[in-house]
């Protein structure tokens, strides 16, 4: 596309756009932050530790012992389970929510997003103190009302951990359900109904058909999630003894150091993770899953008559498991003297708080690094994310489209195999940045970069280029342009994208785990440390104070940015 | 024999009632279309008939049997009727063949018999060759006739169509609306068509409902209903019009500007004192000289004010002496009158109809 640029001063056509250096800048950036790292992670995975001759041996060693192998079969069942999980939590409650009269749809959205903005390991840890074996309060209440000698649930198995992830990952497959049911209009439905099909029909027939597809696609970002999750599995598995790929590849990085074999044996993760990626996508692109609606998409809500009670009943039993309990059992735990005391007077206190933050060496440090952290790699990628949707939105330059790409192809790779890349690349002299709020700083930054990208782009994409062309046609140059009329238009939404990657990156915990150094521990890698010390009160009154600190953030946002600001769904 | 009746029906959304009082009974093999503005309730009285909504007063009789009343709705799936929507609803997920059987399965008909159907609908809309089609891949036109197919193959007791050419580009609008009467004459369904276009309405149908603020206007044929409007409102709506607001003074009626004698009107012998007329732009002859014979025609002198010329025809603004109205009027292409031109106006009161005056409703 030819676009004259004639300015007062140079009336020749463009010979050189200062542009051009600033795709430079852009490109150079991203291959620092992407594309260097995943080549030396491939590459280390290559060579010889000493010699750095070529060499197939890691892959041997990472994929010929049993116990590896049993990690990686470990992982994909869990990814399954979790899956089938998440999809009988989500599709049901979003079916209610979009389609149904439910009652308290308000509280089961707050509910939803609470559930979507626990960390993981925060509600994994409300599990081992509700469902501990014995001293778990489910097991103390049933020994209770029993008499039994013993608790029925133990968290420590296989299916206590795929419960846990479970509970806080089926927000994946909401979503993608409810804003897929959104945009059906109801005419589909009156369309079966006119023709004879009563309401189980339709929805079997029409509804769930429609938004197969969605449902398809939630459900493989769920089993990703499940996959690339190092939090929950580190404080349920290693304690049950089985290892999933995670914490198998955090074993590789304990004394001997093996980070060659870890790169190997995070290689198929990556590839696992693009081909559903792809297939994801694929879907979701398909021919027939776009509703056609032209004028008339109207939608109405199913009457559910009595069943609309049940339906409130199992939302609220699902989100009682996922929010409500662990909530209650996190909150009682730190403000105890000792959690097991139960629920009275005298077992209250605010040490736990006291503790934290003056009296323990590293944990007011933690809380301020995560915070720091975020916010810098928040805006980092933001700024990244906005040059490049620029570029590439206005189709500047021929090539921009590699920009985007680079800018997107984070999404793919799951955060623990993004920490291994960048310990593969940055670890080793010249740069040496190991252990560095830097190397922090950047890794989230990459991470969430396709974040920033996605919602700068669609920001841009929402102004019509004319906006900026009438300044221009009045005398006015780009940058005018941006900072007066683009920048204000837009300020809203990258504000917005601002917290969508800030509220992630404050509890950022895969990548964060392999590159931290004695000074640089977050929220995050602080908790972990303090499971394996087994205070549960200190832990608790941590992971309160990162819990405290998103419900602030998100309420601001909330109301700054209307209700559904992180439920909406952001990508394709 | 009545086929579908509405009685009193009435429908209110909290305290808006959005239809009051609906009377109306379509013959079996009938095309009737409900005509109104947007908001007046035409779509809600659709909604009614098909079930979808619950009235809060009237009942809906199919064939005799209660449909719909305040207190029992038969559900939609039950009446056995078809409808196409606005936005035809054609579901993407299944190619236009399976969107076309879908009611012949429920109805749990043979497998060579529904092919046999869904081909021949297909045949007769011009959609055969696109069976295997996903809709997607269909052009609104060709998604019109889809839903047509659907609607049509399960030969309903009634068809509804809401607005079912609003989503159209002009030009296929016209070509749907006739292919629609072609079908109606080829099937015979009975039919309520909803739509907010007069042409639509006069091209498609037997009757016309016009309805305005949840009730109905008038109820008659197109000639009928464009020749002798009843309310201010259809004579305004359906065409264009002009409106002449009289006093009856003795044996004559006043007009601002002019005065004309009674006994020519319509309904002379029971004109009331304030008597209006509707009067069609292209039913007053226009002329530079005076008129010579004493025909029933009221002749009024005035101004050319104003003119515009459509290719078809030439609409003029007429002011008529001493008079603060203007008249439109419309000629052939070939009478040309200059801006400020005197001419003689003739208004046929036999092709003009009374309606009631601004403000009164007989």
């Amino acid at each position: 596309m030819s676009q004259s640029v004639t300015r007062t001063g140079s009336l020749r056509a463009r010979s050189f756009d200062p542009l051009i250096l600033l795709w430079i800048a852009l490109a150079l950036i991203l291959i620092f932050l992407v594309v260097n790292p995943l080549f030396r992670l491939v590459q280390s995975s290559l060579e010889e530790v000493d010699t750095g001759a070529f060499t197939l041996m890691n892959y041997v060693t990472a994929f010929s012992r049993p116990r590896y192998l049993t990690a990686m079969w470990n992982s994909i069942r869990l990814g399954a389970m979790v899956t089938v999980l998440c999809l009988i939590f989500a599709v049901p409650m979003a079916w209610a929510i979009s389609r149904t009269d439910m009652p308290g749809k308000g509280l089961i959205r707050v509910l939803v997003l609470g559930a979507f903005i626990t960390p993981p390991y925060l509600g994994a840890i409300g599990w081992i103190l509700l469902a501990g074996p014995n001293s778990g309060w489910l097991n103390r209440v049933f020994i209770s009302l029993t008499g039994a000698s013993e608790g029925i649930f133990d968290i420590y198995t296989f299916n206590g951990l795929a419960f846990v992830i479970a509970i806080y990952s089926f927000p994946f497959i909401f979503i993608f359900t409810a804003a897929a049911l959104d945009v059906v209009s109801s005419e589909m439905e009156d369309a079966a109904n006119v023709l004879g099909a009563g309401t189980l029909r339709t929805t079997w027939l029409i509804t769930l058909p429609m938004v197969l597809p969605a449902i398809m696609a939630g459900a493989i970002v769920t089993f990703l999630e499940a996959i690339a999750l190092f939090g929950t599995p580190a404080l349920i598995a290693i304690p049950a003894r089985f290892n999933v790929v995670t914490t198998q590849l955090l074993q590789f990085f304990s004394t001997p150091i093996r980070s060659e074999v870890a790169a190997a044996y995070a290689v198929p993760l990556l590839l696992i993770t693009v081909v559903l990626f792809g297939l994801q996508r694929w879907m979701v692109r398909r021919r027939g899953f776009v509703a056609l609606t032209g004028k008339g998409g109207e939608r109405r809500i199913t009457e559910l008559g009595p069943w609309r009670w049940a339906m409130f009943g199992y939302s609220l039993f699902v989100m009682s498991l996922a929010v409500i309990l662990p909530y209650i059992v996190l909150a009682q735990a730190a403000l105890s003297k000792a959690w097991g005391r139960g629920f009275t007077w005298a077992n209250i206190t605010l040490k736990n708080f006291e503790y934290i933050l003056f009296e323990h060496e590293t944990a007011a440090q933690s809380v301020v690094n995560s915070f720091t952290y975020a916010a810098a790699a928040a805006m980092i990628a933001i700024v990244l994310g906005l040059a490049i949707a620029y570029i590439v939105s206005r189709k500047l330059l021929p090539y921009a489209g590699v920009l985007s790409f680079l800018a997107m192809a984070p999404f793919v790779i799951p955060g623990i195999v993004l920490a291994i890349a960048f310990y593969s690349a940055y670890a080793p002299p010249p740069f040496a940045l190991y252990g560095t709020a830097t190397i922090l700083i950047l890794a989230f930054a990459t991470r969430f970069l396709p974040i920033g990208f996605a919602n700068a782009d669609a920001a841009i994409r929402s102004i019509n280029p004319e906006m900026e062309e009438a300044v221009r046609i009045l005398g006015g140059g780009r940058l005018l342009a941006i900072r007066k009329v683009m920048a204000p238009l837009m300020k809203r939404s990258l504000i917005g994208a601002w917290l969508l990657i800030f509220i992630p990156a404050t509890r950022e915990l895969s990548s964060a785990m392999f590159l931290y150094g004695p000074n640089t521990r977050t929220m995050s890698v602080m908790l972990m440390d303090m499971s394996e010390e087994g205070n549960f009160e200190h832990l608790a009154a941590l992971g309160f104070l990162l819990l405290a600190a998103t419900l602030v953030i998100v309420g601001l946002a909330t109301a700054l940015l209307g209700r559904d600001f992180m439920l909406r769904r952001e990508r394709q | 024999m009545s086929k579908l009746s509405l009685i009193g029906l009435g429908k209110s959304f909290g305290k808006t009632p959005a239809v009051v009082d609906v009377d109306l009974t379509l013959q079996e093999g009938e095309f009737v279309s409900l005509l109104g503005p947007s908001g007046c309730g035409k779509t809600t009285t659709l909604r009614m008939i098909a079930g979808f909504i619950k009235p809060t007063a009237g009942t809906i009789e199919m064939s005799g049997q209660v449909m719909s009343s305040p207190s029992l709705v038969v559900a939609p799936e039950k009446r056995g009727m078809s409808m196409i929507f606005q936005s035809y609803a054609i579901w993407p997920n299944m190619t236009v063949g399976q969107n076309v059987a879908f009611g012949l399965k429920l109805r749990k008909l043979p497998t060579t018999e529904i092919n046999k159907r869904v081909d021949k609908i297909l045949d007769t809309v011009q959609m055969l060759h696109l069976k295997e089609r996903y809709p997607a891949e269909l052009s609104g036109g060709q998604q019109q006739r889809v839903a047509l197919a659907r609607a049509i193959v399960i030969e309903p007791a009634v068809l509804l169509l809401d607005e079912p050419l609003s989503n159209l580009d002009a030009n296929l609008r016209e070509e749907m609306r006739t292919e629609i009467r072609r079908l109606h004459d080829e099937f015979k369904i009975t039919t309520v068509y909803v739509t907010h276009d007069q042409a639509e309405a006069m091209v498609t149908s037997d009757r016309i409902v016009v309805m305005n603020h949840g009730r109905i206007e008038q109820v008659d044929d197109p000639v009928t209903l464009y020749t002798v409007p009843k309310t201010r409102f259809v004579a305004g709506f359906i065409g264009r019009t002009n409106f002449l607001d009289g006093r009856v003074e003795g044996n004559q009626i006043v007009f601002p500007g002019f005065t004309v004698p009674a006994d020519l009107a319509p309904d002379a012998k029971s004109l009331p004192r304030d008597a209006s007329f509707s009067v069609r732009p292209q039913t007053i002859a226009i002329q530079r000289t005076a008129p010579t014979s004493t025909d029933r025609i009221w002749w009024v002198q005035g101004k050319v004010t104003e003119r515009a010329y459509l290719g078809e025809y030439w609409e003029y603004g007429v002011r008529p002496a001493d008079s603060d109205i203007r008249m439109r009027v419309s000629t052939p292409p070939t009478d040309m009158y200059q801006i400020d031109e005197s001419v003689w106006l003739g208004i046929d009161p036999a092709r003009s109809a009374r309606v009631p005056a601004p403000g009164k409703t007989v």
